[in-house]
């Protein structure tokens, strides 16, 4: 009966595990392995001004709202002595800088950071009413009705017909210089490939891009060209008359209008700055998943704050430890000092890494081992001489760190971090059991409890296994199950193989 | 390999760890009756009442005040042995052969000062040899003088008899035979030697060293350990059968040794005795188990138990003991 309760409750808690596991991973679309690249960008746009006498000043920029194929998920704005506003309309939104006395050279900067999504679409526009025909003054109307009939003469539909007009606006004829003048301005092409889209009453909208380059600077605002077939707009760079946006497009208005203004100042320059990075995957699992799912995300591990996050980013793998100590100790059969002893020295590996971990935590254990023995020798009762123990711990330590300082070995510094009170209580277990069962028995559970602790430390630093954890909270009830089954496993330990290795003939 | 060897193992009815704490300890020994056995001071007492003989109690230390009473405990006695009444594995035992003018000579002839005395006193009352590190009592008691039958075949120290009880019936017993590797400790990590001994007639099996190899002879005095017959062997089986009563454990190990004058005593149980008894034995504790469930509500008395673990055992445990 208790058996079937117990396979009841392991079930359920798998199912419960399981199935949360399952919807978020299929149904919400948690990726399960951390992206290890994750594609995102850092823009920057430099906005600089002069204000030549002392007096107020006002600057306004148009910001990215939802731009196709990205997720802006951090915004930084850099103005001292500015006061900022922002405002948000359907598909604009507005920086507003304002400052009452000002005078000389000034520069703002506006930060983001941008990753690269493709669930991220297009916002849903309606399809726009057909445009008046632009009315022009001789002899340009004729210009642009030439150039409109010969544009209609190489298309057969919406989309090549745009495409031509944009091939036919980059060409150096006679008509397009009477149009233009001799060194057109970009808006000024693209304002003429939207007149000629108009003469053919073909719905068709400027909009402002930039394009993202790795470690590019002085970059400025593109001219992109947007027209609408009857069902769904499509896309034109204006330079080659290519449809589509590319990956690398950042949408920065879907207007014409100038992304920068301002009052009370002159020689206004806005430059952008584009960066490539790396971001460190959980990081951008976290705020896609937050974007996407705000309502789940209100109540997961995610939405904590940042610090309170991080600490649980390490507790969580506590019970992943407490799991491999029982399947070391009680299927393999390794003896540890203590049950989670092991956990927390792996925890404590986190800050020192493995290798200088081990080094240093055999050194500080062994001299600390051989002082409880003199301490020994003089008597003193069990509290104070678990007092003193501690102290020269922590003498120790300062001793170890000074001295591996003084040698340039940069990692004896972070023995500092090692949380002391593990040490001591390492030393006062591992000399109890020195004495009481002697030496062997005492380096066969020091040397299992390091065994235990660096197997556990390579689990717990493996970013998959955070990521899971920190994502998946829910995995944790599945490991409870496996848990709560090894506390029903009566099978041999390994190392029980080999100690009744003699009885394995038969009994008698 | 490592399956074959599991199911070899599991053939010869072998009990593993994790298999006598899941399915014997917490199924039969409630965690109530635990303080029966691990306070020996209890134990004691309980076992006076039962009929089970153990060494004499000269008296008991239970603060740090009460230490200077102990001259006047052990009166006129030149040995006795003080004893942590939650000590485990033989912690803090001090076994003092003589004593005279306020200094005392120990079983391995270092001579303590009062000073000396007082210091090991206070530390097993403060804890230092108890479970849990809590404030302990001291027990002073009659030292053994061990039965000379087991003089060829140990050295120094203390050879004791584990018995393992299972539901009242003496199942599985070894004698744990010190050697000098041992340093005189009866342990067998320690280089002590286990010899099995067979229940139905409480003679010596060949003993068991380091590493499981087979050990005829006693490393260090040289005479052979199997065949040898155990003195009072019924009543030892009859102490150990009656401990079930004692402490309702269903499960336990009891240790008995051997006085030259008052015959087989019982120095303490074990609920979670060790699994070596079966290395000893040559033979796993759940063979002889199977033998047992079966016929476990059979008997009664102490006696009863016994007579058929003896008569168990004398058919070799056979399938057909049934």
């Amino acid at each position: 009966v208790r058996l079937r309760h117990l396979l009841i409750l392991v079930l359920s808690l798998v199912a419960t595990g399981g199935g949360l596991f399952y919807y978020k991973w299929q149904v919400l679309g948690f990726p399960v392995e951390a992206d290890r690249d994750a594609q995102t960008w850092t823009v920057e746009a430099r906005i600089a001004f002069t204000r030549p006498q002392t007096g107020p000043a006002k600057v306004t920029m148009r910001l990215p709202a939802a731009p196709p194929g990205f997720i802006i998920f951090d915004e930084q704005f850099i103005s001292r002595g500015f006061g900022l506003t922002q405002e948000s309309g359907p598909d604009s939104r507005v920086a507003t800088w304002a400052v009452r006395r000002i005078q000389g050279d000034q520069a703002l900067y506006y930060r983001a950071t941008l990753l690269r999504s493709r669930e991220a679409t297009p916002p849903p526009r309606n399809s726009p009413p057909f445009p008046p025909v632009p009315e022009l003054e001789q002899p340009y109307e004729i210009a642009l009705q030439e150039l409109v009939a010969r544009v209609r003469q190489e298309s057969a539909d919406i989309a090549t017909f745009a495409a031509a007009a944009m091939r036919a606006v980059r060409g150096n004829d006679s008509g397009i210089r009477l149009l233009l003048g001799n060194e057109p301005e970009p808006i000024a092409r693209a304002e003429l490939v939207l007149k000629v889209l108009h003469s053919a009453r073909i719905p068709a909208e400027i909009f402002q891009a930039l394009r993202l380059i790795e470690d590019r600077h002085e970059a400025e605002l593109e001219y992109w060209i947007m027209v609408h077939n009857g069902q769904e707009w499509l896309y034109f760079d204006p330079q080659d008359g290519s449809r589509g946006l590319p990956a690398n497009l950042l949408v920065w208005s879907w207007n014409a209008r100038p992304v920068l203004q301002l009052e009370g100042g002159r020689g206004e320059m806005l430059s952008f700055s584009t960066r490539h990075t790396i971001e460190d995957a959980l990081r951008v699992a976290e705020l896609k998943a937050k974007r996407q799912h705000p309502r789940i995300m209100e109540f997961s591990i995610l939405d904590l704050p940042l610090k309170t996050q991080s600490m649980y980013s390490i507790l969580l793998l506590v019970p992943l430890g407490a799991f491999l100590v029982v399947l070391l100790r009680n299927v393999i059969g390794i003896s540890t000092f203590g049950t989670f002893m092991p956990v927390l020295v792996a925890m404590a590996f986190r800050e020192t890494k493995l290798v200088s971990g081990l080094v240093l935590f055999t050194l500080i254990v062994a001299l600390g081992l051989s002082i409880r023995f003199y301490l020994e020798r003089l008597r003193l009762l069990l509290v104070p001489r678990l007092a003193a123990v501690l102290t020269v711990v922590v003498l120790l330590m300062v001793a170890v760190s000074i001295f591996s300082h003084r040698m340039g070995i940069e990692i004896g510094l972070s023995v500092s971090l090692f949380p002391m009170v593990i040490m001591t209580m390492a030393i006062e277990r591992m000399s109890i059991v020195w004495e009481e069962r002697g030496p062997g028995e005492a380096m066969k559970e020091g040397l299992g409890t390091l065994i235990a602790a660096a197997v556990i430390y390579m689990l717990m630093i493996t970013p998959q296994v955070q990521y899971v954890l920190l994502v998946f909270p829910e995995v944790l009830l599945v490991l409870l199950a496996g848990i709560l089954l090894l506390g029903r496993y009566t099978g041999y330990r390994m190392t029980e193989l080999i100690r009744f290795k003699a009885l394995a003939g038969g009994g008698k | 390999v490592i399956w074959r060897r599991w199911r070899a193992l599991d053939a010869a009815g072998v009990m593993g760890i994790n298999r006598r704490n899941a399915d014997y300890i917490m199924a039969l020994n409630p965690r109530r009756n635990y303080p029966i056995v691990d306070n020996k001071l209890l134990t004691k007492e309980l076992a006076i009442r039962h009929n089970v003989p153990v060494p004499e109690l000269y008296g008991s230390i239970a603060t740090p005040h009460e230490i200077r009473k102990l001259p006047a405990m052990i009166a006129d006695r030149r040995d006795f042995v003080l004893k942590p009444a939650h000590g485990s594995q033989g912690d803090g035992i001090l076994v003092i052969v003589d004593s005279r003018k306020g200094r005392y000579r120990t079983g391995s002839g270092r001579l303590l000062d009062w000073g000396e005395m007082e210091h090991h006193l206070t530390n097993a009352l403060s804890g230092q040899f108890s479970l849990g590190g809590l404030p302990d009592k001291v027990m002073v008691e009659y030292r053994v003088r061990f039965d000379p039958v087991f003089d060829e075949i140990s050295y120094q120290g203390v050879p004791d008899l584990r018995v393992i009880v299972y539901r009242g019936y003496p199942l599985m017993c070894m004698v744990r035979l010190p050697t000098r590797q041992s340093d005189g400790k009866a342990n067998l990590h320690q280089g002590a030697v286990g010899a099995g001994i067979a229940i139905a007639t409480g003679i010596t099996l060949p003993a068991v060293g380091a590493g499981n190899a087979i050990v005829d002879e006693h490393p260090d005095t040289g005479a052979p350990i199997a065949g040898r017959l155990i003195p009072h062997w019924d009543r030892i089986l009859l102490m150990a059968a009656q401990c079930y009563e004692l402490t309702g454990l269903g499960y336990l190990g009891a240790d008995i040794v051997l006085d030259a004058e008052f015959g087989p005593l019982m120095l303490e149980l074990n609920a979670r005795p060790g699994l070596n008894v079966q290395i000893a034995n040559q033979d796993g504790l759940r063979r002889r188990i199977k033998r047992v469930d079966p016929l476990a509500e059979q008997a009664r008395s102490a006696e009863e138990r016994v007579a058929l673990a003896q008569a168990l055992a004398a058919r070799g445990y056979a399938a057909d003991a049934a």
